[in-house]
């Protein structure tokens, strides 16, 4: 598994899919939204475990698409933030 | 202009084509998550036989669609909602699981289900088949996009597919029509259904999409390598500065060729009117009737019906955009201006149709998941400069602007009244949703998740059978209600008669009622017969021109008398305070009409009727005074 998450910033600020930059890839650990919202989410394959891959995002840089689970799709800033990645073995050292 | 998917009556009315339900040997329900190609396999089994409808009691399309089956029987299908589950929490999940549980009332439960799944994403589809194969009835699991599975290099096993799902699987390509025969097979009953080797997980996500997994590592499933086309036109499309710039082409090309391009094909569906009301008036000995005839036939069906063209241009550009790919990527590009105004980036779409027609965009907002979000682009879509108000914009600036040129020599001073007017319509929408979004229709935001399917080439049969679907409906609607419109007004303006002569037109009952609402639109700068231009101009915004010319005396197709008379009756003060009037106002019954519908009562629409009726005679009030 790829775990090159964005090696340029502090360890406690990788923790989100808004830190990935493009072509960067992380594993999913947790999704800090409400109930629905979470299920939501986790049936279009953003589940716990997960590769996800950040792609292209609209100019500006919000939206940014996401590769997860053989699929596209575009999330704002502020719901990517709830989305937290673990800790790869890079970051913490 | 106005027109409407279906009309509730519709749905209750046999039409001797559709058979009964009863004469049906099969109910099919289709399924499948959005981008699964549900859409071209229901076309493909269904062609032209079949029906737009709404549930009943809710606003979600209903398409239903008898498949002709090889030796001679029919089934009928019901296409039902693309959802990602059947936990019902959206609308269209409660209503794909009511109908596939037989819970829903007016619709059978299916005999039988077509579930579609897309072949190159299988995983994650295979999350739906879970949910819908416990439900116990008969299905066919269709894996859909052979074609595109084949070309990047996935494969899998269809035999120990269908052994683990304990479901016949077929493997097809909707778009070329490969495959099909399983399809009509399992339609025709004629196909042996496997035990399943390990039954469905339902109980979470997690679990749900391991089991997915597993299935498919039983079925040897290999998937496909990325779209290598969908990543280098995405690399284009959302480029930083080319990306808005491919997004302003498409936008100028679309509006290029509805406004101006369009001209010749209503200049043709012009003529054809006015030949055949004339050919058909001369025939006709009694003058009443031949005027009735001339000005509700040319005049009224017929100053409608030339919009035809442009509507059906729409629709196609619309079909083309959605069906390739694009317009996903255009609503992501759209996201950041949407998100400063508190809406999402899919209310664009239904905004962008919106200058076509307030109809069509109001019914297009339904892909809106949030019910507020959905309601305040609802609210905004009237202020869309729609191109019925264009008629009236061309005939008052012609009439009160000089053409000089302006900035340069490309844009004159028409031009730029005209452009002036549609940012005006454009700044109402933005500032509207701004107060909406900050006030009564403040939401918590829910995550924007906007899918971006792979690029694909639209067929010109999914596109074709698109637009006989909204070209029939348009013309049922001009054939009903506008005629209908027309010829009262025609007899209000003959009635009542004084010694069985019509009366002096500011006598007659459409007169009175004029004179009756001066004192109101007074301030504004209006006499009576704008008066009556402006009641009539509620059934649909151009009709103020033709009710002007005949209340002027004059020929409508004499545009310049017109005009003499608007500048006789209108001072320049006056002729801006029409065109505020006209950029402002909710004159249209059927967006009335249709925002009720779609919000289930009559609150939302008062309101906007209310606002923008207040906003409109405010604006025209201050102009009128402070030109004037």
């Amino acid at each position: 598994m790829q775990l090159d998450v964005n090696k340029g910033l502090p360890e406690t600020l990788v923790a989100t899919l808004v830190d990935l930059r493009r072509g960067d890839a992380a594993v999913l650990d947790r999704i800090d939204l409400p109930g629905d919202d979470a299920r939501r989410l986790m049936e279009l394959g953003f589940l716990p475990g997960a590769t996800v891959v950040a792609g292209q995002s609209a100019p500006g840089g919000d939206p940014r698409v996401f590769r997860v689970d053989g699929s596209e799709f575009a999330l704002r800033r502020e719901t990517a933030r709830r989305l937290k990645v673990r800790p790869t073995p890079k970051a913490t050292r | 202009m106005s027109e409407c998917s279906d009309c509730r009556s519709c749905s209750t009315i046999p039409e001797p084509e559709f058979p009964q339900s009863a004469a049906l040997p099969k109910s099919v329900a289709l399924i499948g998550p959005p981008n699964s190609g549900k859409t071209t396999l229901f076309n493909r089994l269904t062609g032209l036989r079949q029906k737009v409808a709404n549930f009943p009691g809710v606003t979600v399309e209903q398409h239903t669609g008898i498949a002709g089956l090889p030796d001679g029987r029919a089934a009928r299908i019901i296409d039902l909602p693309g959802v990602y589950s059947l936990s019902p929490r959206s609308e269209d999940e409660r209503i794909a699981h009511a109908v596939l549980t037989g819970a829903y009332p007016g619709t059978d439960k299916p005999e039988a289900i077509l579930l579609v799944l897309d072949s190159t994403n299988l995983h994650r589809h295979l999350m739906l088949a879970a949910p819908i194969l416990s439900l116990g009835l008969p299905t066919l699991v269709i894996l859909n996009m052979a074609d595109d599975l084949r070309k990047r290099g996935g494969h899998l096993d269809l035999d120990s597919l269908a052994a683990q799902l304990g479901a016949p699987v077929a493997l097809i390509s909707a778009r070329r029509g490969e495959g099909m025969e399983r399809v009509w097979e399992f339609l025709a009953g004629a196909m042996p259904i496997p035990e399943p080797a390990e039954l469905p997980v339902l109980q979470d996500v997690p679990k749900c999409r391991q089991w997915a997994g597993r299935m498919g590592a039983h079925a040897d499933y290999h998937p496909p390598a990325p779209p290598q086309w969908t990543r280098r036109l995405d690399s284009v499309f959302l480029h930083p500065i080319g990306g808005p710039l491919v997004f302003a082409a498409v936008v100028v090309l679309v509006f290029q060729t509805i406004f101006s391009y369009a001209r010749p094909l209503m200049d043709g569906v012009t003529w054809l009117f006015e030949t055949s009301g004339n050919w058909f008036a001369s025939q006709i000995p009694w003058p009443l009737l031949r005027s009735l005839l001339e000005v509700v036939w040319v005049k009224g069906a017929g100053s409608v019906i030339v919009f035809l063209p442009q509507i059906l241009l729409l629709y196609m550009f619309i079909g083309i955009l959605e069906d390739s790919g694009y317009l996903a990527r255009a609503a992501l590009i759209a996201d950041r201006t949407m998100a400063r105004v508190g809406l999402q980036g899919k209310s664009f779409i239904p905004l962008l149709s919106a200058y076509a027609c307030a109809v069509p965009a109001i019914m297009a907002t339904r892909t809106i998941e949030n019910k507020r979000d959905r309601f305040a682009t609802i609210l905004i879509a009237p202020f869309m400069t729609c191109s019925a108000r264009l008629p009236v914009y061309l005939l008052i600036i012609a009439a009160f602007i000089p053409d000089r040129p302006f900035l340069g020599r490309f844009v004159s001073t028409q031009t730029a009244a005209m452009l002036g007017l549609y940012l005006l319509g454009f700044a109402a929408a933005v500032v509207t949703a701004r107060i909406l979004k900050s006030s009564i229709l403040k939401s918590g935001r829910t995550p924007f998740l906007l899918e971006m399917p792979s690029y694909r080439w639209p067929t010109w049969k999914s596109i074709g059978l698109r637009l006989v679907d909204r070209g029939k409906i348009f013309l049922r609607r001009v054939g009903t209600v506008i005629l209908l419109v027309t010829a009262i007004l025609f007899v209000l303006t003959k009635l009542p008669l004084t010694n069985g002569a019509a009366p002096p037109i500011e006598d007659s009952l459409a007169g009175t009622v004029g004179r009756t609402i001066e004192p109101v639109i007074r301030p504004l700068g209006f006499n009576w017969k704008i008066g009556i231009g402006l009641i009539t101009s509620l059934a649909s915004r151009e009709t103020i021109i033709s009710s002007l010319g005949s209340i002027y005396g004059m020929d409508e197709s004499n545009k310049a008398g017109l005009q003499q008379a608007l500048r006789r009756d209108l001072t320049p003060g006056g002729a801006l305070a029409l065109l505020i009037f006209f950029a402002f106002a909710m004159q249209c019954i059927s967006t009335i009409a249709v925002v009720r519908r779609e919000t289930g009562g009559w609150k939302w629409p008062a309101l906007q009727f209310a606002y923008m009726s207040v906003l409109a005679y405010t604006g025209a009030f201050l102009a009128f005074h402070i030109v004037g």
